[in-house]
């Protein structure tokens, strides 16, 4: 198959297929590559999609007879948890469902019917098979080698959308391997269980569904967020730790897994039910000063592969998605001028950073060095452990004046921080970690 | 809810396994070396185990979910991760 194409997508996940979708609907000529046996087949997230996102490229795609989700979310919840406690909050809104906000989904199914957009669109499926290494002349690339005997691709731009572990962007120099710092390992139970326990315990009824994401105690003094969302008659119950504080921690990550299905306010939730899958998959985490160069002569890198993920509102299928969407874009237009060298392909780079990606990236840009900076035993067991003892001190009826209790709570939270001046700063921290 | 262990886990999950190791110790000397073993904990699926008696890590590749923390998270860098060959590996029906 020693053809030459416009372009070759390596990756059918949300990046590559959206990027393959509008390169074919152009009138491109496109091959989307993909290892597993479908898309999907390997891909896996905690489980929320964006309408707003999605149906840029697939209209009304949540009315289609078998959509490709789960629930529509109408409310989302924050659990700060202690060890046998947890503090709350959380917003449910009927206005979340016309139109719906996000859904719920499993990323088999939802890969699977996306990647079949791109190639109804005419873009030619090419699965089962490994881009071992890009083609190059010169300092250009020009194709991908497969694993495939014959297997040479060549293409005017090779579009990189293979995922956090993106063997072709490191083969390529684009980015050196990810630092433990810069990735969170997280790992993933879908649980069985029939619709009418779902909609009881969660308060739901139909296709309304609740997203829960909990930090503190259940991660066991890593920094990391654990997750609990409803599906149609399963639950997603997963919980995502920075791999370097793993390391540290010498724990297994299923024993995280299972010490968290142990408690009382997790085990409540999914008793009863039946672990279908059990799954694990690296998150990149490393945030705005991670991401790598986006392109360069005769390729561009989308999605998990380029780090755009936004770690701290659990988004990454909608940046992966817009960034492949820039990157047909730019693709497109560099076709058209007949020039695919990288001075052509920067528009791609400039649409990233005129964007909600680049914006909320960069706001987000200081946590990073704060969670590297600040013991995580302070942030993800000490503090959420002193909220919880201060909340259950101050609701506790014992004969105790409220002034007093007041200042317990404060005292507690205070200590926890290591002092007044310690807690001002943590404070001021976390205010320009969020706001940079 | 029963807690179910890591095989009963792994079990849940289809697998296409190539007679040949996607994954590979570099340097094995580099393992004998390695004081804390790392790999025999972060693995979510249990790849890697040290024999003490044959002094070398066991590699069940047929486990690996293709996560790729070993890859990142082995302190001496001693571990040749690629994906397995197009079609094989895991195969997830959910996801």
């Amino acid at each position: 198959m020693n053809e030459k194409f416009d372009a070759v997508v390596v990756g059918g996940g949300p990046a590559g297929a959206t990027a393959a979708l509008l390169m074919a609907r152009a009138g491109l000529s496109v091959v989307l590559l993909e290892r597993g046996e479908f898309p999907g087949a390997k891909n896996l997230f905690g489980g929320v999609l964006y309408r707003k996102q999605i149906e840029q490229y697939v209209p009304d795609f949540w009315k289609e007879r078998n959509a490709p989700v789960e629930r529509q979310i109408v409310e989302q919840r924050l659990w700060m948890m202690g060890k046998e406690s947890l503090v709350s909050f959380s917003h449910r809104n009927e206005a979340y469902k016309e139109p719906p906000n996000c859904f719920t989904g499993l990323r088999v199914k939802f890969d699977q019917w996306y990647a079949n957009k791109a190639v109804e669109a005419g873009a030619i499926p090419v699965f089962e098979t490994v881009a071992l290494e890009v083609i190059k002349e010169g300092d250009r690339v020009v194709g991908v080698r497969t694993d495939r005997d014959d297997g040479d691709l060549y293409a005017d731009v090779v579009v990189i959308a293979d995922g956090v572990n993106s063997l072709l962007g490191k083969q390529m120099g684009i980015h050196r391997e990810w630092r433990p710092d810069e990735v969170s390992l997280a790992v993933k139970e879908v649980i069985q269980l029939p619709k009418e326990k779902i909609e009881d315990r969660f308060n739901v009824e139909g296709d309304e569904g609740v997203t829960i994401e909990f930090m503190g105690e259940t991660s066991l003094g890593m920094a990391g967020m654990g997750f609990l969302y409803t599906n149609q008659d399963t639950l997603s119950l997963g919980i995502g730790v920075m791999v370097n504080h793993l390391r540290d921690k010498r724990i297994k990550p299923y024993e995280l897994l299972n010490s968290l299905k142990q408690h009382p306010m997790i085990r409540k939730l999914i008793q009863g039910g039946e672990t279908k899958e059990y799954s694990g998959h690296l998150i990149p985490e490393g945030g705005f000063d991670s991401i790598p160069p986006l392109s360069g002569n005769g390729w561009v890198v989308c999605g998990d592969a380029a780090q755009l993920v936004n770690f701290v509102h659990r988004e990454g299928t909608n940046l992966a998605m817009a960034s492949g969407q820039f990157a047909a874009e730019a693709i497109i237009e560099a076709k058209l001028k007949g020039d695919t060298s990288a001075a052509a392909l920067k528009l791609y780079d400039e649409k990233v950073q005129g964007s909600f990606i680049h914006k909320d990236l960069k706001k987000y840009r200081g946590m990073h060095a704060m969670l590297k900076e600040i013991n995580p035993e302070l942030l993800f067991s000490k503090l959420p452990h002193a909220a919880n003892e201060a909340a259950y001190q101050f609701f506790l009826v014992d004969g105790v004046p409220k002034a007093e209790k007041q200042k317990t709570a404060v005292r507690l939270i205070k200590e926890a921080a290591g002092g007044s001046m310690n807690l001002l700063k943590l404070g001021y921290k976390g205010w320009r970690s969020m706001n940079g | 809810m029963s807690q179910t262990g890591i095989s009963d886990k792994l079990f849940l999950i289809r697998y296409k396994c190539d007679d040949k190791s996607h994954l590979l110790i570099k340097e094995t000397d580099n393992c004998m070396k390695c004081a804390t073993k790392d790999c025999n904990f972060f693995c979510p699926a249990d790849v890697y185990e040290w024999d003490k008696k044959e002094k070398i890590t066991h590699v069940a590749y047929e486990n690996c979910i293709e996560c790729g923390t070993c890859r990142i998270a082995c302190p001496s860098d001693n571990i040749e991760w690629v994906y397995p060959k197009g079609g094989y590996g895991i195969t997830y029906k959910l996801g």
